[in-house]
């Protein structure tokens, strides 16, 4: 790449426990505007390598930078002042909260002017969490609840959004709905970093993808040419054999 | 019939319910039973009494707040204290727990926060004997209120002033970007970091905001009762029935659970006997544990 990237990691390797590494020595890098999806079979460290750059699992190896800073053992809870935003693949939301404090605990490190305006922002692009405000958000269904984690991540108006499995447990037509939501958020200038199960939804919207396996990269490449590779395809994307693992939506 | 136990068993209960919604808050954040919590309660007793003792050794004494048996200087030390209690409680988990927290279990916690709780009562004994102190010796004339109900002044000020607490720590929790924090950590302490939520900035405000509580209970008990190296210790029982009975993390459901098993134990003592008191509570706690897990109002199953 030309320009140099908004999210690089280099050669990560990070684990749960000490000197069992789950991600052993993964790079990616991210450029500005692009959609970039991480896919591979279940176990293969996707989530951990996510994780790790959001500060959530220790890196004992390797270099992670934002926007040119280094953030590699950076605390969790600092990210979200540098722009960065993660959507947890599972319990992303407070359940136990309604859908407007969920909004202001994320919006607190916006400016105080600024934050109700935020949240009416965010009202304005999920419809269908505005008239549901008062509602704990345990009450909300699938659907409504991906909306609000990503709702939740955007608050903070991040230059890079990263989502563990956003489709994960939708049906096809809210798979479809999330990933439109996605592409139209990239469209205002948002960074995106996406793993995937659901390899033909991602690669619909991705720019370039890499293939994750046993905490390894193993390919990387163009969406469409990764799409296209009928081995890769049939080997780790499931979009092979009629009766793989298809559960994505037509293009 | 005579309904005074519900008088007392309300001011009782109101005592107790403070003391819980500091346990459950440190319980549903820190996970772990914390048995120093009572001593808290005694702390704050002492050193509230100690801040009165002070105030009038180097001021003249000042008079009291009729029909009241306090005056300023006891809210003054009772501010000062709440204060002071709540270091203790930071200071107790930056020497023990936060160590313990990186290595340790739920149950080494438990048994350290045990041993604490011994250290915290010796101290007390040795700093001030353990002949019961009292904030005033004044008199209360208690005010007959119709249905055989009779309470003190100071009972009424303190059911006022439990009622406050409660209102402020209710709004502090819905309101503030503290409030809601705890409660995001006390529900998901890695999503609370990944929104940016600085648990441990979290786990000391539950600290010092569990020990100001607990003071406030000691003072309510201190000047209704008397001043006891015990008196925390002894609560402890009652505290965990009605946090467990409200619903751990529950701050109404605390209060409630405080309220039944103050009202419960009035009842016993008016018409069973005043030895079947520390019964109640046990029996309460065993059977909301074996009915209803998660208590009244609990947003996680046991
Ligand atoms: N909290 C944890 N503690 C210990 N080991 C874990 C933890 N989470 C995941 N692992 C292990 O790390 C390995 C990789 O898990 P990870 O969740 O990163 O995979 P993944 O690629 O995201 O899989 P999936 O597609 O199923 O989400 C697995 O073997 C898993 O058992
Ligand atoms: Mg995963």
């Amino acid at each position: 790449m030309s320009v140099s990237p908004v999210l690089l990691a280099e050669d990560v390797e990070a684990g749960y426990e000490p000197g069992l590494p789950i991600v052993k020595g993964a790079s990616i890098h991210v450029g500005r505007g692009e959609i970039v999806v991480v896919l591979g079979p279940n176990g293969a460290g996707k989530s951990t390598l996510i994780k790790a750059i959001a500060g959530l699992v220790p890196v004992s190896r390797g270099h992670i930078a934002l926007n040119g800073e280094a953030i590699t053992h950076r605390p969790a809870h600092l990210m979200v002042r540098l722009g960065l935003a993660f959507v947890p693949q599972t319990e992303n939301i407070f359940a136990t909260m309604t859908i407007e404090e969920n909004l202001q605990l994320a919006g607190h490190v916006a400016p105080a002017a600024e934050r109700t305006s935020r949240i009416e922002a965010m009202f304005a692009l999920f419809p269908d969490l505005a008239n549901r405000r008062r509602l704990a958000a345990g009450r909300l269904s699938g659907g409504q609840r991906q909306m609000l984690a990503v709702a939740r991540a955007l608050m903070i108006e991040p230059s890079v959004l990263m989502l563990d499995e956003p489709s994960a447990g939708l049906s096809p037509k809210l798979v479809g709905e999330v990933f439109a939501k996605l592409a139209e958020i990239r469209k205002t200038g948002v960074t995106i970093l996406l793993v995937e199960q659901n390899a033909r939804a991602a690669l619909a919207i991705a720019d370039r993808a890499y293939i994750l396996a046993d905490g390894r990269n193993r390919h990387e490449g163009s969406a469409a040419a990764l799409a296209a590779d009928p081995d890769i395809a049939a080997h780790y994307l499931g979009l092979g054999g009629a009766d793989g693992p298809m559960r994505g939506i037509a293009p | 019939m005579s309904l005074q136990f519900l008088a007392d068993g309300l001011f009782a209960g109101a005592l107790i319910g403070l003391g819980a919604v500091g346990l459950t808050l440190t319980y549903s954040i820190l996970r772990f039973s914390n048995f120093t919590h009572g001593d808290f309660i005694s702390w704050g007793a002492y050193l509230t009494l100690a801040i009165v003792g002070g105030i009038a050794g180097v001021i003249a004494p000042a008079g009291r707040f009729m029909p009241f048996s306090f005056g300023w200087p006891l809210i003054v030390a009772g501010l000062l204290a709440m204060a002071l209690t709540g270091l203790l409680a930071l200071l107790l988990d930056s020497a023990l727990f936060k160590p313990l927290r990186r290595t340790g279990h739920g149950i080494v916690m438990v048994i350290a926060s045990f041993g604490a709780s011994l250290a915290l009562r010796a101290l007390l004994e040795f700093l001030f004997t353990s002949e019961p102190a009292y904030f005033s010796r004044a008199i209360q004339i208690a005010v007959p209120l119709g249905l055989g109900i009779r309470v003190t002044p100071d009972q009424m000020a303190m059911m006022g002033l439990a009622l406050v607490v409660v209102i402020a720590m209710h709004l502090l929790l819905t309101r503030t970007h503290i409030g809601r924090s705890m409660r995001a950590v006390s529900e998901n302490p890695a999503l609370a970091r990944v929104v940016g939520i600085d648990v441990a900035a979290v786990i000391r405000a539950t600290w010092l905001i569990g020990g100001a509580l607990a003071c406030v209970s000691g003072i309510m008990l201190g000047i209704t009762v008397q001043i006891r190296p015990q008196m925390g210790f002894d609560l402890l029982l009652p505290l965990f029935a009605a946090a467990i009975l409200g619903g751990i993390g529950s701050v109404w459901g605390a209060i409630l659970g405080g309220l039944i098993v103050g009202i419960a134990e009035a009842a016993a003592v008016q018409w069973v006997g005043a030895e079947f008191r520390s019964a109640v509570a046990f029996v309460l706690l065993i059977a909301v544990l074996l009915i209803r897990p998660r208590g009244l109002f609990g947003v996680r199953e046991g």
